[in-house]
């Protein structure tokens, strides 16, 4: 390996953590505009399995890029495990409630093959 | 609990069939101190002894094998797909105009073994434009929300994206025998 | 650079968390003001990332770890008990119980059809009553 001055590869790191931060910042507006305007029950729930998983993780891997410590990338690397785990199964939770109880117009679902005979 | 159960042999047989589960804690314990020392790892095995013996969890029936280029297919496509998702989520929140219409398509699994079709829906509601509402155990269906269904490309599409999921799922996990139940050639076969 | 990339994300983020304030309010049922509690801890634990980000700071870090492994039992908690709630809160309405009430509140036909085609309107009415609950 050459030697690199060190002053390149912070240059380097904090640009990709400042790209990482606005595209994470980007989905997790993304996230609360599709809260607000999408029009069913369901249909929010991508936006909190979706943009807003991945626009925390592209935040903390900015964070990780900024820090560059291995016992704060163990623990970053926890909080995305975590979430990748709970937060489809939080929103499977709340969407399956909420389709039992009524909460959900089946008028709105074309095709609806829930119930169908199969 | 039974008093068989409170049996020294009884309690070792369990800690010794549960040593993915033992693993994976002590793992989580070691990356949540974020420092690999000997005290961390033996306390870490410690408490998650501890929390397997006094809350048993049944055990899974995954016979299966870790394949591990199908495992990175997998791994590497899921990635792509949850940058793909995300965005296209995100934009559609984003964009001004009227929203997307959803609708609910039935995709029945090859295989509806728990583990596969726990695996199998987790990553369906994170990637493609689906979300998992309710999954019948016996017949090894899932019914899935989808934000777009013509963006999507209709309730086929949809079946097909699963199926190719599933089959990336079992390739990268399951064992021949299942593969080649399901229909589908051990160790052969297009990358999907 | 870095500054302004800072000041960018934490606009965006207080924005979403701005939003989904607001559709905690709205509801109209439990489960969609849980979701909203869900995504509102998830851009807390952005901005704390932010300012971590912005500092290189790694004290914070841990409080990441304790939001997100605890920030979706809100979530599962109340679609455990959701078949609690009180009969009708914020179920949707089909069109039929839709033209009775407004057959019993006396609205004039034309006012009366909008409501069955326009599933906003029922959304409105419930917004109107959190409101007044929220008054209280």
């Amino acid at each position: 390996m050459t030697h690199v001055d060190p002053g390149v590869w912070t240059t380097v790191a904090d640009t990709v953590a400042a790209v990482c931060l606005l595209a994470g910042a980007f989905l997790t507006l993304g996230a609360g505009l599709g809260l607000v305007r999408f029009p069913s029950l369901l249909a929010r729930m991508h936006t909190v399995t979706k943009p807003q998983v991945l626009g925390l993780i592209l935040l903390l891997t900015a964070l990780a890029l900024r820090v560059r410590s291995w016992s704060a990338v163990a623990m970053l690397v926890l909080v995305v495990a975590f979430q990748l785990v709970t937060s489809p199964v939080a929103a499977h939770m709340v969407g399956r409630a909420g389709f039992r109880t009524g909460k959900v117009d089946p008028d709105d679902l074309r095709p609806n093959e829930f119930g169908e005979p199969d | 609990m039974s008093p068989q159960s409170r049996r020294p042999a009884y309690l070792l047989r369990r800690l010794g069939s549960q040593w993915h589960a033992l693993l994976l804690l002590t793992v989580v314990w070691v990356l949540l101190w974020g420092d690999l020392s000997w005290a961390n790892v033996i306390a870490g095995a410690v408490i998650a002894g501890a929390v397997v013996t006094m809350f048993p969890l049944p055990a899974i029936d995954m016979r299966g094998t870790v394949r591990p280029w199908r495992t990175v297919v997998l791994a590497a496509r899921f990635v792509s797909d949850l940058f793909v998702a995300s965005f296209e989520v995100a934009w559609k929140a984003v964009r001004p105009g009227p929203t997307p219409h959803g609708a609910i398509v039935a995709v029945r699994l090859r295989n509806p073994e728990d583990a596969y079709l726990t695996i199998t829906a987790v990553m369906s509601s994170l990637v493609p434009g689906s979300l998992v509402v309710e999954a019948r155990r016996s017949t090894g269906v899932v019914y899935l929300h989808v934000l777009d269904i013509d963006a999507s490309g209709g309730a086929e599409a949809v079946r097909r994206d699963t199926l190719a999921l599933e089959e990336r799922v079992l390739r990268a996990f399951a064992s021949d025998a299942v593969l080649s139940r399901c229909g589908l050639a051990p160790g052969r076969g297009e990358d999907a | 650079m870095m500054l302004a990339a800072v000041i960018a994300a934490a606009v965006l983020v207080a924005v979403a968390a701005l939003l989904a304030l607001v559709r905690v309010e709205r509801g109209p049922s439990m489960l969609d003001r849980a979701v909203a509690l869900d995504t509102l801890t998830v851009t807390l634990v952005c901005a704390i990332a932010i300012e971590a980000i912005w500092s290189r700071r790694t004290e914070t870090i841990p409080i990441l770890v304790a939001l997100s492994m605890v920030g979706f039992v809100g979530s599962v908690t109340m679609a455990r008990f959701a078949a609690k709630e009180p009969e009708g809160e914020g179920r949707v309405r089909t069109r039929e119980e839709v033209a009775a009430q407004a057959r019993a509140a006396d609205v004039p036909r034309g006012e009366q059809r909008h409501e069955q085609r326009d599933g906003a309107r029922v959304d409105a009415e419930d917004d109107a009553e959190s409101a007044e609950g929220g008054q209280r």
